[in-house]
């Protein structure tokens, strides 16, 4: 049997955590799942469609938002009950520090990042590193496998299961376990403007913008386009921009529908932010540029005549 | 983009500073149909260009890179991308301050003027953030500045581009150089071939990958300069624009300093040296920065660190001033110093513009330019002719030994006569462990060790006491020896056995080898056979490209033999007129022949008492050659001198060498010949006869009647720089090379100096001497004469002042000596009607 | 206060990477090293403490014995000494690794109260050293923070989620993981520099642990070349461009 974690924000399931349901189908056709926190068990349902045959719902008094390390105390008990081949997770920060708590009590190894798991002794996985430039072959020596799984490596597939069975159980919290929880939550800082995370156009600029006076003509072309700004690392840590609009693997990861990278030259940790966007324009004046490899477009030239142009000629065309 | 065109009169690979200059000065010479390609983007394609710190300081003990350095900062004002900033180089010891007074020597007689010496508080004043209390001075030259090589180079491009000569395309990978019967025929990339007539390899330090495509070489290694950027500098926070503090290099501890707009670049040739092949270079893709901005390593800066502090605390000791950018920056570097300018030997039509950097960058393009299109370059480039390397020379052992020796001498002080201590014993002759066993100290030529004096004659010092002018200064003692003056004046009395296994021997064959010297040779060659012509060899403008010795041996049979520091330029002289029907040959017989000169007043008693040829006056006439027989040896023996003695040199086959050797020096020993050094051969015989040598008196800027070497019956023969040398000759000389005697050598401490050349020559009054071409005169050649108790300059006078008597001051180190000219033109000093040699 | 910051050293990789022909590491041979992003965030937070509150400021690193190149770097940022467990310059797993650092964390003279590591190494991004330290050493642990402050012997924390800012809180001595975004690293000074030469870093051996995570191989993730479509250089190119967006609906 596989057990999957199911990582939910107060019953709101994370999307990925499908993903890592039906990574463990590929595996197993007995999966189960595991929900922590008494909300969970509202996601009998979904969980059920993409293929778990039992919920099992962690619940205490002490669990009553994310608890991570309690998560893994909670897997833990679990485990021991249930003895299942593997537990995997979604590949997301969450994902990745329960299993790391349920991995460190039982000290046995983790896998992260994985895009293909083969079950056996040892166990063998592909995993993603370098921000996703490299994929590792590696074995993993332990009767338990505990692995994540890439985001974008599988898609969420349905089985149109009956809702699952929904178990409850209390784990054997220890005092250590609930000294860190999420105590206090602030809803994101809306200043009026459109965030990375939901805007629909972003225009980022790198180096080759030159400094931080020249993101005015990107500022310019994001409004127009009803996006906001993005930037590369060097801009950020250069001071022109805020790292509130760092796109990529340390700052913000984005999908929009469009993406104009302007003057970036598409630094692997760059690349790993925003490939997933639906269109890609890169502006360049380097054919050879790394980040042209996930283009759609491209218009080799420099920036700060091509992004004016582009503003005026949209004017235009709007009328 | 456009399409890649399938023929080009011209494909230049590479688009930075030499590159961009290369494309627009064949475009400004005339050519069309120029392709330009690179592998990189532009205008940045991500060479050395890109990350170069900018600045100049036009001055250097070479004159050829003096005068180039120059042309490039006249096209960089000319393009508006100069700024002037001056610049200081500060001295931390007395051996700086000397090597200073030294720079603004050469200086002043390169025509670089205004450069003075500075005291600590003069220093403070124009660069208010230095410590005064780490220097013991300053050499302050106005004229030093900083350029925008990448907007230079995209200013040339695009000029060349609009007149319609010229297209450029970026991100274009060579794949091959295609060569045909010695020919380059074009260029195949990754975006197809282009036909060519000429391919310039302008590529940097990827130089060498490309030459080898072609199976040529451009001896280069790419090394790392390294380079910090700190800042912000608050006391350069109101700094408007790139630079407006002067640029200080502090020379005892290699590194510079310059103030880029908030911060300041503090640069290091101190460092190990760090060097890379060009294979090693990543791709723009797979570099963090740009193929030639490695990562910083920190380690190797470290006592840089201490040194920028010491000198500029205030800045650099400022916790606040943070490191911006630092890296690893990829130069190129050559075995010599000096760039790979010219036609590859291996292949006609592939040019190499490599190893040329900032400062020189215009200004090469325009003289390699003129060289392609011209037939040769107003600038004389021959330090720097690609095909001046021998064989030896281009192994990648050599070219790392050398550079790894010689990085970090970038700042150092480099006495003239220096020798390397790397990859030495390359090249032997048969006598070498003779030479060895008599104390030989050996100087490198070629690669050759050649003895320059023998310990075994240190006696004669003593024996010749005041007469061998000896030296008490450090600077002139260094790589000297009393031991040279004492063996000329022994060899002036018996006799002297000289190795000169170093000449570069080649022989030119077949029914059109006559017309092959011919065309090379400024005087007759279609001589008897057995005479030995001495001959300069002229460029297209009249001016020298050598000086050598052709012997005719046969009908169609010629030897030449050259100097080995030039052979090699020299054989490809020759090997460039050949006919194309292969009616001559060239044979190189380097490594088949060595060869012995024998001279001196007793050198034919010496010769006769183990030949039985008639070596007699009348028999064995001067300028002639035969087989003669000594022993069991059948010998070339060729009756001239470059030291002004009667004797010979010997010709034979390498493995027979030491048993000439040996025959010789038995026979000598009975006539108290002795072992003389290439100090003898190549500075004192040789300046007491006045004769000139090719580079310091013989090369483009001067001519055949300035020398003083007009052969006073011109030869019907057509031959290459005719047409000028006929104008010359119809013409007044503009000057005149002239021999002066020192007449006082006290310095102010009361010490006597001896100059060592390059030094300017000035009027009483000490202005610089300037004719009418505007060609400075300065000490072309200058050395000891001990038979006459002189010390002897050579030096271009006007010649409205080239009389004998008048009255002249040599700058030496900053002081001045009165001079005085001894002779005009060609007469020795010594033995004028050459008595001795046609005893 | 005594702090101690995790770091590794890392290559610093241009836009494509190299393999090395085994295909067991990525080719190095031109490229320089550093630290990973999250982690010069970690040594500034731990200056920044350390010039608030006094104490001392232990860098921490297990790696080759050329990682004391990376050590000195941050040491000249204003660390106070450092540590580093030499191997020979293999990569270790994670609990192979964990283990080196928590025993060298128990021997160490100083009872850290604040130990710091990155979110994540940019080379192997395994996602769980610092919590199984943190299961070695009793401690509480917070990860993934992007911003942080210590008050009265407590560490308090904001995450940023998608939705907004989650806070925690934990009583020292605790461990953090911290973002990039934390703070704005400094980068060194000459002086800085200087000092680093003379600060002290501790050498200690280790012996390799059989790896339960075991790697094999890496390759090159295949890159979903799209083939961009050029529309054209400079400006001229602008019209066809504006015809995509169109299409596209972007406006």
């Amino acid at each position: 049997m596989i057990l999957v974690l199911i990582d939910h924000d107060r019953g709101e399931i994370d999307p990925l955590s499908l993903r890592a349901l039906t990574a463990a189908r590929k595996l197993s056709h007995e999966v189960e799942a595991v929900a922590i926190g008494s909300e969970g068990a509202s996601l009998a349902g979904i969980v059920g469609e993409y293929g778990a045959t039992a919920l099992h719902v962690a619940t205490h008094s002490s669990i009553i938002d994310y608890t991570p390390m309690a998560s893994g105390r909670a897997l833990k008990d679990l485990v021991e009950k249930l003895k299942p081949a593997a537990v995997l997770a979604a590949g997301s920060p969450r994902g990745n520090e329960q299993l790391a708590h349920l991995s460190a009590f039982l000290d046995i190894p983790m896998a992260a990042e994985c895009s293909e798991i083969t079950l056996g002794s040892p166990h063998h996985v592909l995993r993603a590193r370098w921000a996703g430039n490299l994929i590792e072959s590696a074995f993993v020596h332990s009767d338990l496998l505990v692995a994540t799984i890439l985001g974008f490596s599988i898609e969420a597939q349905t089985t149109g299961g009956e809702p699952a069975t929904v178990v409850s159980f209390e784990p054997s919290l220890h005092p250590a376990d609930t000294v860190v929880r999420i105590l206090s939550r602030d809803s994101g800082e809306s200043k009026g403007g459109v965030t990375l995370n939901d805007a629909k156009v972003i225009v980022s600029g790198g180096r080759g913008v030159g400094g931080a006076e020249g993101f005015g003509k990107l500022e310019e072309l994001a409004e127009l386009l009803g996006g906001t700004v993005g930037c590369s690392r060097v801009v950020t840590s250069s001071g022109w921009r805020p790292h509130a609009e760092q796109v990529g693997q340390t700052g913000t990861k984005v999908a929009p529908d469009l993406y104009i990278a302007a003057g970036i030259s598409g630094a692997m940790q760059h690349i790993a932010g925003m490939k997933n966007s639906k269109t890609i324009v890169v502006i360049n004046t380097d054919p050879e540029a790394p980040i042209l490899r996930y283009a759609d477009y491209a218009i080799i030239g420099d920036l700060h005549q091509i992004i004016p142009a582009l503003t005026s000629a949209i004017r235009q065309a709007k009328g | 983009m456009s399409k890649l065109p399938e023929k080009a009169k011209c494909v230049v690979i590479g688009a930075g500073i030499v590159g961009n200059g290369m494309v627009y000065h064949l475009a400004k010479l005339g050519w069309k149909e120029i392709v330009q390609i690179d592998k990189g983007p532009l205008p940045n394609p991500g060479g050395s260009t890109g990350h170069a710190s900018n600045f100049i300081f036009p001055v250097d003990h070479s004159k050829e890179m003096t005068a180039i350095t120059a042309e490039s900062m006249r096209q960089y004002k000319e393009w508006g991308t100069f700024t002037e900033t001056g610049g200081i180089e500060v001295a931390r010891t007395p051996e700086r301050m000397q090597e200073l007074a030294r720079r603004i020597t050469s200086a002043k007689s390169w025509g670089i003027d205004g450069g003075q010496i500075l005291t600590p508080a003069e220093v403070k004043t124009l660069v208010p953030f230095i410590d005064e209390s780490v220097i013991v001075g300053g050499y302050y030259q106005p004229s030093v500045g900083v350029v925008d090589s990448l907007r230079t180079g995209t200013l040339m491009r695009e000029r060349a581009i609009e007149i319609g000569a010229a297209l450029s395309f970026a991100n274009i990978e060579v794949l091959d150089i295609t060569v045909e019967n010695g020919h380059v025929t074009g260029v195949v990339t990754d975006q197809g071939t282009i036909a060519a007539d000429y391919v310039v390899i302008a590529a940097g330090c990827w130089s060498p990958k490309l030459a080898a495509m072609a199976g040529a070489h451009i001896p280069l290694t790419p090394a790392v300069h390294q380079m910090k950027d700190i800042g912000p500098v608050p006391f350069f926070k109101d700094a408007k624009g790139d630079i407006e503090w002067p640029i200080v290099r502090d020379m005892d501890v290699f590194m510079y300093e310059r103030q880029h707009g908030t911060g300041l670049e503090i640069g290091s040739y101190a460092h190990r040296p760090i060097l890379y092949t060009p294979e090693d270079l990543p791709s723009n893709a797979t570099a963090a920065l740009s193929p030639t901005e490695f990562a910083f390593t920190q380690a190797d800066f470290d006592i840089q660190d201490e040194h920028a502090f010491e000198l500029m605390p205030s800045i650099v000791g400022d916790e606040n001033v943070r490191e911006k950018y630092a890296i690893n920056g990829i130069l190129s570097y050559t075995p010599d110093g000096m760039p790979i300018l010219g036609e590859t030997p291996e292949v006609k039509g592939l040019w190499s513009v490599a190893a040329v950097w900032i400062k020189e960058g215009p200004g090469t393009a325009k003289s390699v330019a003129e060289w392609m299109i011209l037939g040769d370059s107003e600038i004389d480039l021959h330090s720097s002719n690609i095909a001046r390397f021998h064989d030896h020379q281009k192994a990648e052992f050599h070219i790392k030994a050398r550079v790894d020796e010689s990085f970090n001498k970038t700042y150092g002080i480099v006495h003239p006569l220096e020798q390397y201590a790397s990859n030495r014993n390359v090249r032997l002759s048969p006598f070498y462990v003779a030479e060895k066993n008599l104390g030989a100290v050996f100087y490198e030529t070629a690669g050759w060790e050649r003895p320059f004096w023998y310990e075994s004659n240190k006696h004669l010092v003593e024996k010749f006491g005041e007469n061998v002018m000896p030296r008490t200064s450090e600077w002139e003692s260094r790589w000297w020896s009393p031991i040279i003056n004492a063996e000329h004046l022994q060899m002036r009395e018996t006799a002297g056995i000289v190795d000169l296994s170093a000449f570069t021997i080649f022989d030119v064959t077949g029914p059109s080898a006559l017309a092959v010297v011919q065309q090379a040779a400024l005087r007759q060659m279609d001589v008897a056979i057995g005479r030995v012509v001495y001959t300069p060899v002229l460029g297209p403008n009249g001016g020298f490209k050598s000086d050598l010795t052709i012997m005719r041996l046969d009908t169609n049979h010629f030897r030449v033999v050259t100097g080995g520091a030039h052979g090699m330029a020299d054989k490809k002289w020759f090997s460039d007129l050949l006919p194309a029907d292969g009616s001559a040959q060239i044979f190189d017989l380097t490594s088949s022949y060595t060869t012995i000169g024998v001279w001196g007043p007793k050198a034919r008693e010496i010769i006769q008492a183990v030949t039985k040829s008639d070596m007699g006056k009348d028999s064995f006439k001067f300028s002639t050659c035969k087989v003669i027989e000594i022993g069991p040896l059948r010998v070339l023996a060729s009756r001239i001198s470059y030291v002004g003695d009667l004797g010979w040199e010997f010709y034979i086959p390498i493995e027979q060498g030491a048993k000439l050797w040996e025959m010789l020096w038995d026979s000598g020993r009975d006539h108290e010949m002795i072992p003389v050094g290439i100090g003898v051969y190549g500075t004192t015989g040789r300046l007491e006869k006045c004769y000139r040598a090719y580079g310091p008196e013989l090369e483009t800027e001067y001519t055949v009647v300035e020398a003083g070497m007009t052969p006073p019956k011109l030869k019907e023969a057509d031959f290459i720089g005719k047409e000028a040398h006929v104008k010359h000759r119809g013409e007044k000389p503009i000057a005149m090379l002239c021999t002066l005697f020192v007449d006082d050598h006290t310095s102010s401490a009361g010490e006597k100096r001896y100059m060592m050349g390059n030094e300017p020559i000035l009027t009483l009054d000490k202005q610089p001497i300037i004719d009418s071409h505007g060609r400075r005169s300065y000490v072309t050649s200058a050395g000891s004469a001990p038979s006459l108790g002189k010390h002897i300059l050579m030096s271009y006078l006007p010649t409205e002042l080239a009389v004998a008597g008048n009255k002249f001051l040599v700058e030496y180190l900053g002081e001045h000596y009165p001079c005085s000219v001894a002779e005009v033109g060609a007469t020795s000093v010594f033995d004028p009607s050459n008595e001795r040699i046609m005893a | 206060m005594d702090v101690l910051v995790c770091l590794k050293r890392v290559p610093l990789a241009g836009g494509t990477l190299i393999l090395t022909p085994d295909s067991r590491d990525i080719e190095t041979k031109h490229l320089g090293f550093g630290i990973s992003p999250h982690e010069e965030n970690a040594v500034e937070a731990g200056v920044q403490l350390v010039e608030q509150m006094n104490g001392t400021l232990t860098l921490l690193t297990l790696g080759p014995s050329d990682a004391e190149e990376q050590l000195r770097s941050q040491l000249a940022i204003g660390a106070t000494r450092a540590v580093l467990i030499e191997t020979d310059g293999q990569e270790w797993d994670p609990q192979g690794t964990a283990a080196a650092l928590v025993e060298a964390i128990n021997a160490d003279e100083t009872n850290f109260d604040l130990i710091i590591f990155g979110a994540e190494s940019a080379d192997s991004a395994g996602y769980q050293i610092h919590i199984r330290v943190a299961h070695a050493l009793n401690r509480p642990i917070i990860t993934n923070v992007k911003s942080m402050k210590v008050e009265n012997g407590v560490v308090s924390c904001e995450r940023v989620v998608a939705n907004g800012r989650e806070h925690y809180e934990a009583p020292l001595p605790a461990i953090v993981t911290v973002r990039d975004g934390l703070n704005i690293p400094r980068y060194p000074s000459v002086p800085g520099r200087m000092q680093a030469r003379k600060k002290f870093v501790d050498l200690k051996k280790a012996d390799p642990r059989t790896p339960k995570l075991e790697k094999v191989t890496l390759a090159l993730a295949p890159s979903k070349d799209k083939g961009a479509e050029i529309l054209g250089k400079g400006t001229e190119a602008v019209p066809a461009l504006v015809e995509v967006l169109k299409q596209i609906g972007a406006f």
